[in-house]
């Protein structure tokens, strides 16, 4: 378990666009009529997406009202899911996969390369990127791996994380998935078709 | 060597489109019709005879998974729900289905659903694999564009719905009765059992939750014939499986194998051997972070299916391979792992969530080299008190890594604590 809190510093108002609303209107169709509830972790999903990254209490609110939810329980969703930021992250949030698969192929040195570019774990960086170790993102055959905002990067090492980070402070587009240039999972450099 | 005919999934690496084009051409959706047509019994009769067993890890058979649901309507709605939490450490293998070959685990909810009696399924998929989540759902679409699911699914008559739901990061949601909970918009707690789902599940209805390889391979199962399957594997653990084999290997890889592969031949064929050779290995989780790990001895002439790891103390779990080598420091990476229950406990049962907590602060002492010999032994009493004593499994996951470490490893372990010491008393 891990013990999560809302912000002390909270925004004044939060609230969805049409996009959004659409998108949480259409969700709410994938389930009975009277289970508005079960759209709550996609809903509260859209919604940290539109606060920037993370959840301000009244997004929560919002998203509680939405689906007619006392407003504890969907508190108690954001708290619960490890997903869900009560803190603001950075524009570029990397996640950084540590648990043993990524571990034994390198994962310390990828968060030795997160602390010397970005910082702290779990600050902002002035150029908006924070950094923060998870546990297993499943893409063991691929570690060690990172998640920054939604793609995976893999296959990673010292030097190419450097890179990676760099290329995230200078905007520039990285091709997401292997960082060697395997397709998938397949064993590298090997005749592949057959492995 | 498992022959590329045998092949269920000919294109878990991508190479191929995974559109509905490209997985017509690999023989996807060509008489689901036909099978839609069998009846119920019949096509669980054929998934009986072909030894499928689940593939989540506790490796149930399906069929009489299936059959535990209601025969006849019973007014509500009745329920597939398709396990695609994929989050054991050193599993990554629905990921490659999910993404690469989508259009055969909806295939295989259609046929599920009908040979289940469900009318609805619905796909939990964990929500850091949000590309993957994108590539399903266009899978999906095609799918309803050209009348496979939905009303009349693939002319066939019967109406099955699919509708794709995402969680938001909890390993525990992958334990079936928390998954659901989740789906309800819960907390992910597991639930007490029995009802079992199959009576009492989603919203109170029949429900049937499985693994996304044991329905994926479904329609191949019942397109080749059970005779087919389980001519390959062994008796009781028949057919192919994905492999994960990650750690210190030269290659790390997903593979499709014959169950029933010795564990070393897995390792040196398919992902380039353990790096500085087979002698330089020290051990290996055979299946999952849940499972015990094994000394490189037995991994020397095990066989990888479910019976023969289980009769060494270990299990095939969800068949992913952690290949640890000697520059392996053993007890940090499963201080590790100890750290991953900590952090995934959900917090309901006080065993759990407390024992877990204890299991990884002891195991950092042990790591560091800074608790005494004997305190080995109240680890080990630990995890007794934490195994057997939860409403779901996530307890014993934690406890059984542990007790591996312990039953395999003591020496090196007491090595480590007193040469710690000594080297202390030394500095001194």
């Amino acid at each position: 378990m891990t013990v999560k809190r809302l912000d002390s510093n909270q925004p004044d108002s939060f609230s969805f666009n049409k996009e959004d609303n659409d998108l949480i209107e259409k969700i709410l169709k994938n389930y009975p009529k009277d289970r508005k509830q079960s759209a709550v972790v996609p809903s509260l999903y859209i919604a940290q997406k539109r606060a920037g990254g993370w959840l301000p209490e009244k997004a929560i609110s919002k998203v509680a009202e939405i689906l007619e939810m006392p407003k504890m329980r969907v508190l108690e969703i954001a708290t619960f899911y490890s997903m869900f930021n009560l803190k603001p992250t950075g524009d570029h949030f990397i996640q950084v996969c540590g648990t043993t698969p990524c571990w034994l192929r390198g994962s310390d040195k990828i968060k030795e390369a997160c602390i010397k570019l970005v910082g702290k774990e779990g600050e902002v960086s002035s150029d908006s990127i924070s950094w923060l170790e998870v546990e297993c993102l499943g893409a063991c055959v691929n570690a060690p791996a990172v998640q920054v905002n939604e793609d995976y990067y893999e296959d990673l090492n010292y030097e190419n994380m450097i890179d990676l980070i760099n290329n995230l402070k200078n905007n520039k587009s990285i091709k997401a998935g292997s960082q060697i240039g395997r397709v998938s999972s397949e064993p590298y450099n090997v005749d592949n078709k057959n492995a | 060597m498992l022959k590329s005919e045998d092949k269920i999934f000919n294109n878990l690496y991508g190479f191929e489109p995974s559109n509905l084009a490209g997985a017509k051409k690999r023989g996807d959706w060509s008489n689901t019709k036909d099978i839609l047509h069998k009846d119920r019994n019949e096509i669980i009769e054929e998934l009986t005879k072909s030894g499928l067993r689940g593939r989540g890890g506790a490796g149930f058979p399906t069929a009489t998974k299936w059959s535990f649901m209601p025969k006849e309507p019973t007014g509500k709605n009745h329920y597939l729900v398709v396990n695609a939490d994929e989050s054991e450490p050193g599993t990554c293998k629905d990921r490659d289905i999910i993404r690469n070959e989508p259009h055969k685990l909806l295939e295989g909810c259609v046929i599920a659903c009908k040979a289940m009696g469900a009318n609805i399924c619905y796909i939990y998929i964990r929500g850091e694999f949000y590309n993957e989540r994108i590539a399903l759902e266009k899978a999906l679409n095609e799918a309803y564009e050209n009348g496979l699911v939905g009303k009349n699914a693939c002319g066939s008559g019967v109406d099955i719905d699919i509708y794709i739901h995402h969680g938001a990061g909890a390993y525990i949601c992958g334990e079936e009765t928390a998954l659901l909970e989740s789906l309800e918009g819960k907390k992910g707690m597991p639930r007490l059992k029995p009802p079992f789902p199959a009576a009492s599940g989603l919203y109170g209805c029949p429900t049937t939750v499985n693994n996304v390889e044991s329905i994926a391979v479904v329609p191949t199962i019942l397109r080749r014939g059970a005779e087919w399957f389980s001519s390959l594997g062994r008796e009781r653990n028949t057919g192919t499986k994905i492999f994960c084999i990650s750690g210190h290997v030269n290659n790390p890889c997903n593979v499709e194998e014959e169950m029933g592969i010795p564990l070393k031949e897995l390792i040196e064929k398919h992902a380039g051997g353990v790096r500085g050779g087979w002698d330089n290995l020290l051990a290996v989780i055979p299946g999952g972070s849940s499972v015990p790990m094994l000394p490189k001895d037995i991994c020397d002439t095990v066989l990888m299916d479910f019976d023969s790891l289980q009769a060494v103390n270990s299990g095939l779990g969800t068949a992913a391979v952690i290949v640890m080598d000697k520059s392996t420091d053993l007890i940090k990476a499963i201080s590790r792992i100890s750290y991953f229950y900590k952090h995934e406990s959900c917090g309901q049962c006080t065993p759990c969530r407390e024992g877990t907590t204890w299991l990884w602060e002891m195991m950092e002492k042990m790591a560091n080299g800074k608790a005494r010999v004997d305190e080995i032994d109240t680890l080990l009493d630990l995890t007794k008190r934490i195994e057997g004593h939860c409403i779901c499994a996530l307890g014993d996951a934690a406890a059984w890594p542990v007790q591996g470490l312990i039953r395999h490893f003591r020496s090196y372990m007491e090595d480590r604590l007193i040469s710690t010491k000594n080297k202390i008393l030394v500095e001194q």
